[in-house]
């Protein structure tokens, strides 16, 4: 059978407005969390994530139909999803929650992405169904990594999580997708619809020019409630507190590597 | 309530079995190619905190789950071991090994409460595949964990913010199957001194149309120890300029101490080393008795890999280096002569 010429991709590529990953955190008082009134930016691993969706239009061309963020988040969050249009996304979709409202849990994430993923292809059939999502490995501020995973379960897709390397054939309707995974990498071909999950060494993600960022401002963002979705953001889990770490303090600095030596010995370290 | 042999005081016992079941881990157990991940080894561990049976579940090719399960049944805590082969599982893709663990799960007569792995590669893209399909969450890379076996609820301590802040959550007793990978430096690896736990096989779910197919696993080989698992690391960062001076400055020094390499972001970014070596929170976490520093900043990406370590050495020519703050010992000096120095004088 021929590959139908028409096959086009349509991307989603979920971002998260997470504390900056350069800020230094203070757990606060009441030990329900952390300050947040710090600077916010997109998730790193998601800018990766725009990034690669971006890419792939830029080298299959008309053959990427249309690359759609996504974001969870209070009103603020439709920052994070500017930064994704200026980067290259077509458009973008707000689900809207409470600014006082807890972060959704990942499965209630992955539950959101499930049903707008649904909505898409039950109403966009001209469109063609959603091919590709690409998320990045873990946000930074919870450091779960799980939300993609936990998409590909609910969808029943083919799953990649911690790419490096990601090359789509859209004519077969596959990808090969090469993997960070613990002591190596692994190559592993996938059929599409596909969950690609972010490694930090996929790319390098662009800056937004001035001039995108203008335009961003004009492409469109669709803004939903969980209940539009028909999703529960009850939390599963319950946070008892949060607490800072043990403190450690540094244990001052010797003169030489004799001092250096003395002070190894004395931890019983001793060449092997 | 010591009267056992009370009708009234035996239904209530019943009763309250039913509502709060004893907890039952399944311990995802990890090897490659015939050898168990050391990981899983400190997962066992964390199981046997609940307080309850831990049965380990072996999935590979019929060459290498015998052998394992050899290995296992010595292991201590191990109640039962379930094993199941196929050659779809010699490369345990989570499209085809999900399917068996939702399988045995779903079968009520298993009782699993809680399902546990390390926080490895392979675990982490399984098992919240596994626990979505279930409707129940995975708590990421713990670190503590108690269970209160009166109300089912399990509570788990984990890193949180790159390690800058600790979080206590509680996975009430309503979620009937908790899934959680566990951070391996944080429990000591189950021992070998088992009492032979009974081993059952599993009928494999085969998975016809696969969406996904392996093609090729490439493991960085190295002599020396596996950075997970050593009890000396030395890393190194951005100031070794190139990966031949990488190599030539600090594997030597490695040798000396007989210690694993690890590197910085930078470092990896830069090529000096691979990516497998990465040291921090987007990469390894390690915990060894000592971990040496060498030019390497500190950043908060960085210190999240390796500030639960026994002793910390840095190396920096930069007095104001973050890495300072953290290091029980601190040498401020060029690298270039003070890490051939030293390990000259460590092979004395």
């Amino acid at each position: 059978m021929k590959p139908s010429p028409a096959r086009l991709l349509n991307i989603l590529v979920p971002v998260k407005r997470a504390v900056d990953y350069a800020v230094k955190i203070r757990v606060n008082p009441q030990q329900t969390g952390i300050d947040t009134n710090v600077k916010h930016s997109m998730n790193p691993f998601d800018e990766i994530a725009v990034e690669e969706a971006v890419r792939l239009r830029e080298k299959h061309k008309d053959a990427v139909k249309s690359i759609r963020a996504v974001t969870i988040g209070p009103p603020k969050s439709v920052e994070t999803l500017r930064t994704a249009l200026a980067l290259g996304a077509d458009s973008a979709v707000h689900v809207q929650v409470p600014e006082a409202a807890p972060s959704p849990e990942p499965l209630a994430v992955a539950k959101t992405l499930k049903a707008l993923i649904e909505k898409h292809n039950a109403e966009a059939s001209k469109d063609g169904p959603i091919d590709l999502v690409i998320l990045g490995k873990q946000a930074i501020d919870d450091d779960m990594g799980v939300t993609g995973q936990h998409l590909a379960g609910l969808l029943g897709w083919s799953q990649a999580t911690f790419a490096s390397k990601l090359e789509v054939d859209v004519g077969k309707n596959e990808a090969l997708v090469v993997r960070e995974i613990d002591g190596g990498g692994e190559e592993v071909r996938c059929k599409l619809p596909l969950v690609v999950t972010t490694d930090l060494r996929l790319n390098e993600p662009r800056y937004a020019s001035l001039p995108n960022i203008m335009k961003a401002k004009k492409k469109p963002v669709q803004t939903l409630s969980p209940s539009d979705l028909g999703v529960d953001y009850t939390p599963q889990l319950e946070t008892l507190k949060v607490t800072e770490p043990p403190k450690r303090v540094g244990g001052g600095k010797v003169a030489n590597v004799d001092e250096l030596i003395a002070k190894l010995k004395e931890a019983g370290i001793e060449a092997a | 309530m010591l009267r056992t042999n009370s009708k009234l005081c035996r239904r209530a016992l019943t009763r309250s079995y039913a509502t709060a079941t004893s907890p039952h881990a399944l311990v995802f157990l990890e090897h490659r190619g015939g050898v168990i991940d050391s990981g899983s080894l400190s997962a066992l561990t964390a199981a046997e905190q609940l307080g309850g049976k831990v049965s380990a579940l072996v999935v590979g090719s019929s060459e290498h789950v015998p052998g394992v399960v050899e290995q296992v049944k010595k292991l201590k805590g191990v109640s039962s071991i379930l094993h199941s082969t196929s050659a779809q599982y010699a490369e345990p893709l989570p499209e085809t090994v999900s399917p068996l663990v939702e399988k045995i799960l779903s079968d009520s007569s298993s009782g699993f409460t809680h399902v546990v792995s390390a926080t490895s590669s392979g675990a982490k893209s399984l098992l919240p595949r596994v626990s979505a399909r279930l409707d129940a969450p995975t708590v990421s890379d713990v670190t503590s964990l108690s269970h209160d076996a009166t109300s089912g609820s399990t509570t788990f301590t984990r890193p949180i913010y790159a390690g800058n802040a600790i979080s206590t959550v509680r996975a009430p007793g309503t979620i009937p199957i908790k899934f959680f990978t566990v951070r391996s430096t944080a429990f000591a690896p189950a021992s070998a001194d088992g009492a032979g736990a009974e081993a059952t096989s599993a009928e494999p779910v085969e998975v016809n149309d696969a969406t996904t197919e392996h093609v090729k696993t490439t493991i960085a080989k190295s002599d020396r120890p596996d950075l997970g698992v050593a009890s000396r690391v030395v890393s190194g960062g951005r100031a070794l300029k190139n990966a031949e001076t990488f190599e030539k400055t600090l594997y030597p020094l490695a040798d000396a101490l007989g210690a694993a390499v690890g590197a910085s972001r930078a470092a990896v970014d830069a090529g000096y080393a691979d990516n497998s070596l990465q040291v921090g929170q987007t990469g390894k976490v390690v915990a060894p008795e000592l971990y040496m520093a060498i030019g390497i900043s500190g950043a908060i990406q960085h210190l999240a890999g390796m500030k639960d370590s026994k002793l910390i050495v840095a190396i920096n020519k930069d007095a104001d280096a973050p890495i300072f703050q953290v290091a029980d010992v601190g040498l401020v000096a060029d690298l270039y002569d003070v890490v051939p120095e030293l390990t000259e004088k460590l092979r004395k």
